[in-house]
């Protein structure tokens, strides 16, 4: 009799039953995830997505529904292919892709057959949708564009991708996100948040009924409307000046620090980026390198500033005390700043200028002069050191921190980037003399130099620039009501401004007159290079100008850059003062200019570069 | 002294709890929020064997135990024409010949057989002149759990055929020769082995421990087992090559893939594995207390399959936790500790062998049902005695628990 063999096996059975229940129930949390997996599921509630506004509430940009044809494989019977092929408008060998392709996802689950059907082509697709078993149609919702300008500004939506994914637990596969601009910027604002129903299922993926009785269900958080500081009629005007010409406009109201407008031409329509044939307009933009439509040029051009840098010298000389308003220089067309080393100028040759008269006469023999003095005052290392840390006050060689996803810092050199170049530090304000007149080392963007006029304008001081109003009535982050200070004492730019009020009634800005408003402004003219099958090639100058208006009280603060159309007075200072015009008239009276501008195209200039041909510029 | 006060009270208590908990649970299984009128049907079903169970126990009580030893072998015949009778009267339930149907009732006279051999095998050995290490006693032990079990097999029904071939364990523990549970176990862990890493590395590995085996033991006697190891070592490399091929040919794709699974070889959640994955999914995710009464996410979306039989226990992990599960462990194995303690208490063999065919059958099935259900066994279709939906199953185990206390009852009344 073997009596300890029943109570061995009980017992054996009960150590190893309490272990393994012990694991599967207390220690391992996989089953209970994937319980979780296969019988909870989550229904989202989107919120609509929120609307954009321009500044004086005309809506931009709305919604539109958008039909997906979506498909369950296995319920598919056979169907009349053809009919089917002329509906949808694709080939029967893009059907039978798309038709595999969902099989092959799977059978049961449904999968989209066709996206985003425009509402015209649902109409009559759903009236033949019987004839298809296992199809039907889902509601999805869309930008919709009440404007065909400012594609730059607002941005784009698109669908999630796997690195939204992996960043970013909010979205699951098949949402839209803001990929760019506006919509980018103020994706949480304009998404709101989207509501979650758990639900539970039964094997077949019958909804069952609501899970722990909705107690973890959320409601949706509605999105919020945007009022731009755009306004879009401006924006309209900039662009239609801007035809056929590559460049880019950007204005800002000083007393704000709001971006009114954000012209970058060649531009696109942003309703090229919705429907059907969203991917294959993208791709054709996105691969002309020659118009670079999605670079925009307002924020993101990179440009030596030429001339309208002059007066930063001016003002950085005045503040640290290397001249006066009154000092002279003379200037004989020109001057030697070093042996052999001439530096042309348009002045007549003798001409005794002061600041003003160097301003509006931009005399290049002037700046020089001034340059070298802050450079070269004790001794170059501080000197320069000195001019970079009052460039940066005005937001130079940095980002402006602006609510718009691209740009670009520009340039600002410092002792220490020469100091890589000339070893032993053999440098000093003649070396880089080239700096004196906006076309050394230094780059800027369209955005900078507007926003250098409206710290001019605001006479030392400058709001963070913004694309954004307001949110849902409500006004935006503090940070761009905060004031910030140039290193430059007020009192400096009384001359500075006198100066830029003279470009436009005596010097190089006369065309951009307008009658009853004082504009000050600033041409510049921009020597440019480029590589022609490697070799270093100069092209048509830059045609530039900032400039502010009215004179006492500005309201608006301008910079207009129009790619190799020669001198600034030619096309950037005529378009600045149109939009100046327009903005604070209402109405263009100067319809000769305004129709010179719309109807001057520089394609031809543009297609220099790509003929293989020799050519001349400046012409 | 009261001679209810003798009567095991407890263990009837044990027995209703479990059959509560069962009703409890075949109706989470069944529930649905929509139409229950199906749940309540499974429930008024149960619940009817449930107090036919219960009025057996108590007719029982009142039979003496005498006449279960006399007539024991007037029992098992009655249960094999009831098998038998299947040919005949039988219907087929999902591919099997196991049921007879009476009217909306069926019963599995399968079931019923279990007693049946549990008395006969009890009578056996009880028998005047009977030892069971005589080759002729055990054989005809053999033969009693044989004929029954061979006959279910043809249903088919190889669940309750190996169930009724456990009695083996009550005849090692009443002292049938070593050699047998050794061979069982050996042919097991071969069986296993083999299955677990192929036949090409069994084989060479048996060679290489017998030779080891021969050389290392004294000169001697490495001549006397030199021709028994020879043969012994055939007859192993035989067996698993017969597994080997057996496993290959004669079983179904289905059969090998419940092993596979098992053993860790497949991984297979769509398919065969989708049982035995979801029932630990189920079991799992009820964590320390469990979802709740009638919250389980899975067993409310009819995940696990055949939930309010076989797969009962599933939804008591579910729902009731970890908490849940121990306690129907503790009610089982408390339960069995006790009957085998009365077991041994007994004074006459048919006696001890009666109740110990009991607690094996009960401990076979639960072992099995619970091992399956949490992934250490593979899947055999057999329910958890008194707790799965099941009326044929319910009665049997309730004649079975009456004979017991009885038995208990009339033996305390002697001392």
């Amino acid at each position: 009799m073997r009596s300890r063999f029943f109570p061995l096996l009980i017992g054996l059975f009960g150590v190893v039953m309490v272990m393994r229940l012990f694991w599967l129930q207390i220690l391992s949390d996989e089953y209970d995830n994937l319980s979780l997996r296969n019988s909870v599921i989550k229904q989202y509630d989107y919120p609509e997505r929120g609307y954009i506004f321009d500044r004086n509430g005309k809506l931009l940009v709305s919604n539109q529904p958008m039909y997906d044809l979506m498909i369950i494989p296995k319920n598919v019977k056979p169907f009349d292919t053809v009919n089917l092929c002329a509906m949808l408008r694709i080939s029967k060998e893009e059907l039978n892709n798309r038709l595999t392709k969902a099989k092959r996802y799977s059978l049961r689950a449904p999968s989209v057959l066709l996206s985003q059907i425009s509402k015209e082509d649902y109409g009559t697709l759903q009236e033949k949708m019987w004839k298809f078993p296992g199809m039907y149609i889902e509601r999805k919702s869309v930008r919709a564009y009440q404007t065909d300008v400012g594609s730059n500004i607002l941005g784009y939506i698109s669908e999630v991708n796997f690195f939204d994914l992996e960043t970013n637990p909010y979205y699951i596969r098949g949402e839209l996100i803001g990929r760019q601009g506006i919509e980018k910027t103020y994706e949480k604002t304009l998404r709101g948040k989207k509501g979650v129903k758990y639900v539970q299922r039964d094997k077949f993926s019958r909804i069952i009924g609501p899970y722990k009785e909705g107690a973890l269900d959320t409601l949706p958080i509605p999105a919020q409307d945007i009022t731009l500081s755009i306004n879009i009629d401006l924006q309209k005007y900039g662009t239609k000046l801007l035809d056929n010409k590559r460049g880019g406009i950007l204005a800002i109201e000083p007393g704000t620090g709001e971006i009114l407008m954000s012209v970058s031409t060649p531009t696109y329509a942003p309703s090229l980026l919705v429907g059907r044939d969203r991917s294959n307009h993208f791709k054709a933009l996105e691969q002309d390198t020659l118009n670079r439509y999605l670079f925009d040029r307002s924020l993101q051009g990179q440009y030596p500033p030429g001339s309208p840098f002059k007066v930063l010298n001016a003002l950085i000389a005045l503040e640290e005390g290397v001249i006066t308003p009154n000092a002279t220089f003379t200037c004989y067309s020109g001057h030697y700043y070093a042996r052999n080393q001439f530096m042309e100028c348009k002045c007549n040759y003798g001409a005794v200028n002061n600041l003003n008269r160097g301003i509006y006469n931009s005399c290049n023999t002037y700046f020089s002069n001034v340059y070298r003095r802050i450079i070269d005052e004790n001794n170059a290392q501080e000197g320069m050191n000195t001019w970079h840390k009052h460039l940066s006050s005005f937001g130079l060689g940095n980002y402006l921190g602006y609510d718009h996803p691209v740009g670009q810092s520009g340039y600002v050199p410092n002792a220490n980037f020469y100091n890589l170049w000339y070893p032993n530090q053999r440098w000093q304000g003649t070396t880089t003399v080239s700096n004196s007149i906006g076309q050394g080392e230094i780059l800027m963007t369209p955005i900078q130099l507007a926003n250098v006029a409206a710290t001019i304008a605001n006479r030392g001081y400058f709001y963070t620039p913004h694309f954004v109003k307001s949110i849902q009535e409500e006004f935006i982050d503090p940070q761009y009501k905060t004031k910030r200070y140039t290193s430059i004492s007020e009192e400096h730019f009384t001359p500075i401004v006198e100066g830029m009020a003279d470009v436009v009634k005596r010097g190089t800005a006369r065309i951009a007159q307008i009658p009853g408003i004082e504009v000050c402004g600033k041409t510049g003219t921009i020597e440019n290079f480029t590589k022609i099958n490697g070799v270093r090639t100069q092209l048509t100058d830059h045609s530039m100008f900032i400039a502010f208006a009215p004179k006492d009280n500005p309201k608006i603060a301008i910079a207009v850059i129009v790619e190799n159309g020669y001198w600034g007075g030619r096309w950037a200072a005529p378009i600045a003062s149109l939009i100046i015009e327009k903005y604070l008239k209402g109405e263009v009276k100067r319809k000769w200019l305004e129709n010179r501008m719309i109807e001057g195209s520089l394609e031809t200039e543009y297609a220099k570069v790509t003929s293989n041909k020799p050519f001349t510029i400046n012409e | 002294m009261n001679k209810l006060a003798l009567f095991d009270w407890f263990s009837l208590m044990l027995y209703a709890c479990l059959v509560i908990i069962g009703l409890v649970n075949i109706y989470s299984a069944m529930y649905n929020a929509d139409d229950n009128a199906i749940a309540i049907s499974f429930i008024q079903k149960q619940f009817i064997a449930f107090g036919i169970g219960v009025l057996l126990i108590f007719i029982i009580q009142f039979i003496d135990t005498k006449f279960f030893e006399r007539y024991a072998s007037i029992l098992y015949l009655l249960s094999i024409i009831g098998l038998l009778g299947l040919w005949l009267l039988g219907t087929e339930v999902s591919g099997a010949r196991s049921w007879y149907a009476i009217g909306s009732f069926s019963l599995q006279p399968s079931e019923f057989a279990k007693v049946g051999v549990a008395l006969a095998i009890a009578k056996h050995l009880g028998g005047f002149n009977t030892n069971i290490e005589r080759v002729r006693d055990y054989l005809g032990a053999f033969i009693i759990m044989g004929v029954p079990s061979f006959l279910t097999l043809l249903q088919p029904d190889p669940g309750t055929a190996l169930i009724l071939l456990s009695f083996f364990f009550v005849l090692h523990a009443e002292g049938l020769p070593s050699f047998f549970m050794t061979i069982l176990v050996t042919l097991f862990v071969l069986f296993m082995v083999t299955l677990l890493i192929g036949v090409k590395w069994v084989t060479p590995i048996i060679i290489i421990a017998l030779i080891l085996f021969v050389s290392l033991s004294s000169k001697r006697r490495r001549k006397k087992i030199l021709f028994p190891v020879f043969v012994v070592g055939i007859l192993i490399n035989g067996f698993t090559y017969s597994v080997a091929y057996i496993f290959e040919n004669v079983f179904e794709q289905r059969h090998r893939d419940r092993f596979n699974i098992l053993l860790g070889k497949e991984v297979d959640t769509q398919g065969i594995g989708y049982n035995i994955n979801q029932s630990q999914i189920a079991i799992g995710s009820g964590r320390f207390s469990g979802k709740g009464y009638l919250e389980g996410t899975q067993t409310k979306g009819g995940f696990v399959p055949e939930q309010q039989t076989d797969y009962i226990f599933t939804t008591i992990g579910e729902e009731w936790g970890f908490v849940g599960t121990i306690i129907v462990l503790a009610l089982f194995t408390t339960l069995l500790v006790r009957v085998v303690r009365t077991a041994y208490k007994q004074k006459t063999v048919f006696a001890r062998v009666f109740c110990l065919g009991f607690a094996c059958t009960l401990f076979v099935h639960v072992a099995i049902n619970l091992g399956m259900v949490v992934g250490l066994v593979p899947t055999i279709g057999i329910p958890l005695p008194l707790v799965s939906y099941g009326g044929s199953s319910l009665l049997a185990f309730s004649i079975f628990l009456g004979i017991y206390l009885r038995i208990a009852y009339q033996r305390t009344l002697l001392v």
